[in-house]
C-alpha cells in the first residue's frame, strides 16, 4: 500500500500513467471510428434518402421568377459558378431544355425507378427489357441497377471454394505440425508456412491471373479463363496461413498430459492426434476456420484481379464472378462524391466489416473458452 | 529384459500400421504442399523476374511510356512506397509500444476494460483492407481533410484529396495489431524478476520500465516494426482511394502530393497493359522487387524473433 501511495504522490508519474491509458484506448477509439465513418457515407442510403430516379419535379419556366438564385441553381443542377456565369437567357433555355428531357423519361417506366430503395437492391425486378424478373447490378449508363445479390452470391462463392480448398491443407498441416513432425522439424516448418502471409496479396493477384489461370485451364479445359474457381485457389493461398496458426496454437495448448496419458495406455500417436488431441482443440479449430471465412470475405486485391469480375447470378464455379470487395475497389474511383453510387459503395462497405466484426467475435469468443478451459485443466 | 518393459518393446515393433501410414502421410503431404507452393511462387518470380531485373529498371523513372520494357523504370514506385511505409513507422510505433505497455505494466488483468481494448485490438486485425481504405476515405479525407482546409485554406483543395500522409495514417491503423501483438510478447517474455530487483532498488514504476524493460523488449519493439513494415508495403487495397496514383510525372514534394507504389503498379501492369506478353518482363521484375521487400523483412523478423527467444530462455 505505502509503495503504491507514494506512486500516486509523484505528479510526473501520475501523469504519465493518465498518457499511457489513454494512447492504449485508442485501439477502441479506432474501431469505433471506422465503423462511424464507413456508415456515416453510407447513412442516406439506410435511411432511404437517397434518390437515383430520373424523373425529378420538374418545374414550369414561368417558376423561373419566384425562385431565388440558390435554389434555381440547385433544381439546375449547376456549381455556383457556372451560375454566375449564365445569363437569364440561357437559364431559360435550361428551364425549357429539362422540361422537355422529362416529358421524355416519363415514357420509360424503368426511369421512375429509385433503384437504391431497399426492395430494388435486394429483391428481383423486371425491368422493361426482360421478360423475367431478374437480380442485376449494372451502375452504369442512364438506370444504375443496384441489386446487390449477384455481388453476395459472388462473394460467398468465392469464400466457399477457398475454404474447401484450404480448410483440409492448413488443417492437416497444423495437426502434422503441432502432433507428429519432430522438434526441430517444427521450428523450421511453422516460420516456413506463416511465411506464406508475408507474400501480399496483390502478388498472389498477379500470380493467380498470370501463371495459375492459363495452368488450370490447360488442366480442366473449361470456357472462361478468369473464375470463380481460380480466385478461390488463389484466395485459399491467403488464408492457409491464417487458418494454420490459429489451429496450430489451438492443437499446441491441448495439454501434454492428455498425448502422455494417451500413449501410456497404448494408443498409436495418430489416435491420440486424431482422438484425444483433436476432439479437445476442436473449438479451436472451428474458430480457425472462422477466421479464415472472415479473411476470405474481405479480401480484396486476389479477388479483384483473378475473379473475372462479371456479375453474374450463378452457382457454377466456373463462371466469372464478382465479389463485394472487387466491386468497391474497382468502382469507387468512378463515382461522384456524396452521390447515390458512392453511398451504395460504402453500404456495402458498412455491410462487409459488420460480417467480419461479428465473425471476428464469435471467434474470439470461442478461443477464449477454449483457453480457460485447457488452463483450468493442467 | 524383464517381464515389466516387454508390452512396450511389443508396441514399439508392432510393425506396418496402416492407419498411421495413411494419416501421417496425408498430414505430412498436406504440410509439403503448402511448402511447394511457397517454393513454387517465389521461385517463378525470382526466376522470370530475375533474368529481367537490371540496374537501370530499378534507378529509372518513368518520364516516358510506362508500359515499355526498354524505357520504364520503377525507382519512383520504390520512392513512394518507402515513403509512406516510413511515415507510418512513424505514427504506428509510439501508439502501438504504448498500448503494450500499457496492457502488460499497467492493465488490471481480469478488469472489462482490457477486455475490451484486447478485443478492439483482436477486430483492428480482422477488418478487411478494403473497409480501411474506404475508413481513410471517409475520414481522413473527407472529414479532417476537408475540414482543415475549410478552417485554413478557404476555397483550395490542399488536405481534402487523396495524399502520401492520409495513405500512411490509414495503413498505421490497419498495422497497429501487428506492433502490439509483437512489443506485447517480448514484454511477457522479460522475467518478472528483473522488474522486481529494479523496484526494490528504489526505482519508480516508469523508470523500471524505460530503464529495464524497454531495453530489454527492444528485439520484440524491433520485430514488430519490421512485421507491420512488410506487411504495410506489399497492400494496395487501403491506398487505392487514399493516395496512390496510377502515374505521376514528378515525384511527391510534400504530404499533401499523392504518389506511385508498387504494389499498385504490379496490378496496374498486370491488368491495364495494352500487351500482356510484351511486358511480362517489367511484370516480374517488378512483383520480385515487391517480394524482396515484404519477404526478406519477413524473413529478418523470424530471424531477430528465433535469437531473442534463445537469449530469454537462457536468462530464465
Amino acid at each position: 500500500m505505502g509503495l503504491k501511495r507514494g506512486h500516486r504522490a509523484n505528479p510526473f508519474e501520475w501523469i504519465v500513467e493518465r498518457a499511457i491509458f489513454l494512447i492504449a484506448t485508442s485501439a477502441i477509439l479506432m474501431v469505433f471510428l471506422i465503423f462511424l465513418f464507413v456508415a456515416r457515407e453510407a447513412l442516406p442510403v439506410f435511411l432511404g434518402q437517397t434518390n437515383s430516379s430520373l424523373v425529378q419535379e420538374v418545374l414550369p419556366v414561368a417558376k423561373m421568377d419566384t425562385l431565388s438564385p440558390a435554389e434555381l441553381q440547385k433544381y439546375l443542377g449547376l456549381t455556383p459558378k457556372q451560375f454566375r456565369e449564365l445569363d437569364r437567357d440561357a437559364i431559360q433555355a435550361l428551364m425549357e431544355v429539362k422540361l422537355e428531357g422529362a416529358s421524355e423519361l416519363t415514357k420509360d417506366k424503368d426511369a421512375a425507378v429509385n433503384t437504391t430503395q431497399w426492395r430494388y437492391m435486394l429483391l428481383p425486378h423486371q425491368w422493361s427489357d426482360y421478360d423475367h424478373p431478374v437480380f442485376i447490378w449494372q451502375p452504369v449508363s442512364q438506370i444504375h441497377k443496384y441489386n446487390i445479390i449477384p455481388l453476395a452470391i459472388g462473394s460467398l462463392k468465392l469464400t466457399l471454394v477457398a475454404l474447401l480448398f484450404s480448410v483440409p491443407i492448413a488443417l492437416g498441416a497444423a495437426i502434422y505440425v503441432s502432433q507428429l513432425a519432430g522438434n526441430r522439424a517444427r521450428e523450421l516448418l511453422k516460420p516456413a508456412i506463416e511465411l506464406l502471409a508475408g507474400i501480399p496479396s496483390v502478388v498472389l493477384g498477379f500470380f493467380s491471373l498470370i501463371v495459375l489461370a492459363s495452368f488450370f485451364q490447360n488442366l480442366l479445359g473449361y470456357q472462361v479463363r478468369l473464375n470463380s474457381f481460380v480466385a478461390g485457389i488463389a484466395l485459399g493461398l491467403a488464408v492457409i496461413p491464417v487458418v494454420f496458426s490459429i489451429a496450430e496454437d489451438a492443437l499446441s495448448s491441448v495439454p501434454r498430459s492428455y498425448t502422455q496419458a494417451a500413449l501410456a495406455l497404448g494408443s498409436s500417436r495418430w489416435q491420440t492426434a486424431w482422438q484425444i488431441v483433436l476432439p479437445a482443440a476442436l473449438p479451436g479449430v472451428f474458430a480457425a476456420v472462422v477466421l479464415g471465412f472472415g479473411r476470405a470475405i474481405g479480401e480484396t486485391m486476389v479477388v479483384l484481379m483473378a475473379s473475372g469480375n462479371a456479375s453474374i447470378v450463378s452457382w457454377n464455379i466456373f463462371d466469372s464472378t464478382r465479389s463485394v470487395t472487387a466491386t468497391i475497389a474497382a468502382e469507387l474511383a468512378e463515382t461522384v462524391f456524396g452521390g447515390h453510387h458512392y453511398r451504395i459503395l460504402f453500404m456495402l462497405g458498412t455491410l462487409l466489416f459488420a460480417v467480419t466484426f461479428l465473425s471476428n467475435l464469435a471467434a474470439n469468443r470461442i478461443i477464449r473458452g477454449l483457453k480457460s478451459k485447457m488452463e483450468g485443466k493442467r | 529384459m524383464n517381464s515389466a518393459t516387454r508390452p512396450i518393446v511389443k508396441f514399439r515393433s508392432r510393425g506396418f500400421d496402416l492407419p498411421s501410414f495413411v494419416f501421417s502421410g496425408l498430414t505430412g503431404l498436406a504440410t509439403f504442399l503448402i511448402i511447394a507452393i511457397l517454393l513454387i511462387i517465389l521461385g517463378n518470380v525470382i526466376y522470370i523476374g530475375g533474368s529481367s531485373l537490371s540496374w537501370r529498371f530499378v534507378t529509372g523513372g518513368t518520364q516516358s511510356d510506362m508500359f515499355d520494357v526498354n524505357k520504364a523504370g520503377i525507382l519512383p514506385m520504390i520512392i513512394g512506397t518507402t515513403a509512406r511505409v516510413l511515415l507510418m513507422t512513424l505514427f504506428v510505433m509510439p501508439i502501438g509500444v504504448i498500448t503494450a505497455l500499457y496492457l502488460t505494466e499497467y492493465a488490471p488483468a481480469t478488469s472489462r476494460l482490457t477486455r475490451i481494448i484486447r478485443g478492439a485490438i483482436n477486430n483492428l486485425a480482422s477488418v478487411p483492407s478494403i473497409v480501411f481504405g474506404l475508413f481513410g476515405l471517409g475520414f481522413f479525407i473527407n472529414f479532417l481533410g476537408r475540414n482543415v482546409d475549410g478552417l485554413f485554406n478557404g476555397a483550395d483543395t490542399i488536405w481534402g484529396k487523396p495524399a502520401l500522409i492520409w495513405a500512411s495514417l490509414t495503413l498505421a491503423v490497419m498495422t497497429l495489431p501487428v506492433v502490439v501483438v509483437a512489443t506485447e510478447e517480448s514484454l511477457r517474455a522479460i522475467p518478472q524478476g528483473l522488474r522486481e530487483a529494479s523496484l526494490a532498488l528504489g526505482a519508480t514504476k516508469l523508470q523500471t520500465i524505460l530503464q529495464i524493460v524497454l531495453p530489454q523488449a527492444l528485439p520484440g519493439i524491433l520485430t514488430g516494426a519490421i512485421l507491420a513494415i512488410s506487411r504495410a508495403a506489399g497492400e494496395v487495397a487501403p491506398i487505392l482511394f487514399t493516395g496512390a496514383a496510377y502515374y505521376m510525372a514528378e515525384l511527391p514534394h510534400s504530404l499533401s502530393d499523392q504518389f506511385m507504389d508498387l504494389g499498385y503498379h504490379v496490378f496496374i501492369l498486370s491488368t491495364q497493359s495494352p500487351d500482356i506478353e510484351k511486358t511480362r518482363p517489367i511484370l516480374y521484375a517488378t512483383v520480385l522487387v515487391l517480394l524482396l521487400l515484404t519477404i526478406a523483412l519477413n524473413i529478418v523478423a523470424i530471424l531477430v524473433r528465433a535469437r531473442m527467444r534463445k537469449t530469454l530462455r537462457m536468462l530464465q
